[in-house]
């Protein structure tokens, strides 16, 4: 049953009251979403629920799977058939999710899975919120592997950023982490959806290549090579082992320094294009705070109240967590003398902040994760009191 | 006449020599795969190969289809995705006892019980051969593996019981030793619309062979000969005088709906409704 209903706007926008977990949903369809495969998890579930009501009428399908581990295998699998396909899950599920999500790096599946972050370890706080997953998403699935994560704010950006998740998919081959977190899951808000053609829909690229000199990981095209859908007359083969071009097994070093080379390369070589944030009064800011998903709305409060009274307060948003670019910070004005990172969990990005911010300059986290959302007076309280100290 | 066939379907492209060791059952099986798939004419571009690991799994690196040689246990999830995404594709599962019956367990009952159109060729050599013989859930109790060296003290799955239980359309049981018997069951589970499991029962002369004292291929093919039995003649024979046999026959073949079937219907009913309410 679906708990929302959809309008159009004079100029024949849909638009509606939407939950962050229903918008995206609705957004994935828009980037052409063709398969769901998921096994329910608070605070995720509504996303299942409109797949499985939406997906059929559009020609698409779903399935409820046993668990999240073959949920993830089942959506590679469609993968490999040429359907876009999703995922979504919480901390508990993502953890499982990570057997999968390793194999669909190595053989560079495109897919998206979504994290609905509540509070953990193990089973947590189920319906709270939380930012705790930022470095599983990254180095959750063993050994090194690419991976590109994007994390929204509002429900306006949900829409924006699952788009952007099936188009970094199947543009760079490579699975996408939509980081999202409970509260704007739950949060209902007005969203605008764009038209089709204010939408860039990005496809998998196909080989023109005469399918017996196919090779499914050939790197003469660059270092994303052409995707060949199951059932065609291209056939072949893949494996979770380390493979050549082929894509048959290979422990020639060789070979697996290229392979694991290339994975990455096409990753980090792209991590200006993939770097998406948001800058928000920072031209003659002093104080800089830094935050991602929807922490950055209290953000923006706090910088908002804080110039109300004279501090000079800018604020960084990150959309992009993960390639994480270093060039955003190197490049900061001159200016800024204080750093807050705010994080609902106990320190995580802030560590990637430190470890790429050369000068000098106070970098200090703000962080709660007793599973209350942060509010923009807890902030500027926070900020008041180190200034106050410093004068 | 079977190499013929068999050269047709191995792939161009390199890939040998193959893992396996001298008179190891799992090549046997594969040819008898092959032959069932080409018999049934079959294109080999819509037939999916789908493993997970183990020895047995490696089979779809050698033959000439569209293959995911996934991960362990998960192969008839791979396949799923694969069948739901694109029903039109023929799927071929090849697992091993280990990966299909213990980690693969809950995907196992789950795909029988959902009956999607999937054929699992279960190559069961009661031992996990890959990592060097440890006891798997189909080892007999008392035989012997390298965690079990005072014997194995848990029970096996009979895996067509289960199969039957969880709700597969087509479940049977053949040799290694049966290749034309282990062929037929694959055709005519490949031919049934809903999930079809072949328990195969296959010599592993190394390491099964190295706990157990049970010779070499040729020994231990001829041991699976004789304790070959039909449903039938199982049916006759007490618990006890059924304790040492390999009862071989079909055990399932009925017609409950198929599961991609079942949603096209859906989606039928699915896209009449976006009409009626005229959504967005
Ligand atoms: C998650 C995971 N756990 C354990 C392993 C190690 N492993 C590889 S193969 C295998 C058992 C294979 O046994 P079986 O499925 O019976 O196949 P066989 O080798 O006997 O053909 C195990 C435990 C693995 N690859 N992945
Ligand atoms: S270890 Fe056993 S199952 Fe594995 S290839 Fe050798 S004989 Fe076959």
């Amino acid at each position: 049953m679906l708990f929302y209903k959809l309008y159009k706007d004079e100029q024949g926008r849909k638009v509606g009251f939407l939950q962050g977990n229903e918008a995206c949903l609705e957004a994935a369809l828009i980037a052409g979403l063709k398969f769901f495969a998921g096994y329910p998890i608070t605070p995720s579930s509504e996303i299942a629920a409109v797949a499985a009501e939406k997906l059929p009428m559009y020609g698409g399908r779903f399935i409820q799977m046993e668990d999240e581990l073959s949920s993830m295998a089942a959506i590679v699998g469609a993968s490999m058939t040429g359907k876009k396909t999703m995922t979504a899950t919480s901390g508990p599920g993502f953890s499982l999710k990570q057997e999968n999500l390793g194999y669909a790096c190595l053989n560079e599946v495109p897919c998206v899975i979504v994290n609905v972050q509540r509070g953990g370890p193990s089973t947590g706080l189920p319906t709270q919120v939380s930012q705790g997953d930022v470095m599983q998403a990254k180095w959750g699935s063993h050994g090194d592997h690419p991976i590109i994560a994007l994390s929204p704010s509002s429900v306006q950006e949900v829409v924006e950023l699952t788009i952007q998740a099936f188009n970094f998919a199947e543009q760079y081959r490579n699975p996408v982490v939509l980081l999202m977190d409970e509260t704007v899951a739950h949060m209902r808000e007005k969203i605008v959806f764009p038209l089709a053609e204010e939408t860039e829909i990005i496809n998998r690229h196909h080989s023109e290549v005469d399918p017996q000199k196919y090779k499914p990981f050939d790197t003469s095209f660059g270092d994303i090579p052409p995707f060949e859908n199951f059932g065609s007359e291209y056939r072949y083969f893949i494996t979770g082992l380390i493979h050549d071009e082929y894509g048959y097994p290979t422990t020639k070093p060789l070979e697996v320094k290229n392979l694991l080379d290339r994975i990455h390369r096409k990753i980090n070589d792209h991590t200006q294009q993939l770097s998406l944030f948001e800058q928000y009064q920072t031209e003659d800011a002093e104080t800089l705070i830094i935050s991602y998903g929807s922490p950055v709305r209290s953000c923006l409060g706090a910088m908002e109240a804080g110039r109300k009274k004279g501090m000079k307060i800018g604020v960084l948003q990150l959309k992009t967590i993960w390639p994480f670019n270093p060039e955003i910070f190197t490049k900061l004005p001159s200016k800024i003398k204080n750093i807050y990172v705010v994080e609902l969990n106990m320190g995580q990005l802030i560590l990637e902040i430190e470890r790429v911010i050369k000068r000098k300059v106070n970098i200090q986290g703000i962080n709660k994760y007793d599973g209350l959302f942060i509010s923009d007076q807890e902030i500027l309280k926070y900020l008041e009191q180190q200034q106050g100290k410093k004068s | 006449m079977m190499q013929d066939i068999i050269h047709q379907y191995l792939r161009p492209s390199k890939k040998f020599p193959h893992v396996w060791c001298p008179g190891c059952g799992d090549g046997i099986v594969l040819s008898a795969i092959v032959r069932a798939i080409h018999s049934l004419g079959k294109s080999k571009n819509e037939t999916v190969l789908v493993s997970g690991i183990g020895c047995s799994s490696r089979a779809p690196v050698y033959v000439d289809f569209p293959a995911l040689h996934g991960t362990h246990g998960r192969a008839l999830a791979f396949a799923t995705g694969i069948k739901m995404a694109n029903p039109e594709l023929t799927v071929v599962v090849i697992t091993g006892d280990g990966d299909g019956l213990a980690i693969g367990g809950n995907h196992f009952i789950h795909a029988c019980r959902r009956n999607i159109d999937i054929t699992a060729v279960v190559f069961n050599n009661s031992i996990y051969g890959m990592t060097g013989g440890q006891y798997s859930p189909t080892m007999k109790v008392n035989d012997y593996g390298a965690t079990a060296p005072y014997g194995n003290i848990e029970r096996p799955f009979d895996v067509c019981d289960l199969a039957s239980a969880a709700g597969a359309n087509f479940v049977a049981r053949a040799t290694a030793y049966h290749a034309i018997m282990l062929e037929k069951f694959i055709k005519m589970g490949i031919a049934k619309k809903g999930l079809s499991i072949i328990d195969v029962i296959t010599p592993c002369p190394t390491l099964y062979s190295f706990y157990n004292k049970a010779g070499k291929n040729i020994d231990m093919m001829e041991s699976i000969r004789d304790r070959t039995i039909t449903i039938q003649k199982a049916e006759q024979l007490s618990d006890a005088e059924k304790e040492d046999k390999i009862v071989v026959g079909i055990f399932a073949n009925r017609d409950f709906p198929e599961y991609t079937g079942i949603y096209s219907d859906l989606m039928e009913r699915a896209k009449r409704s976006v009409k009626d309410e005229e959504l967005l």
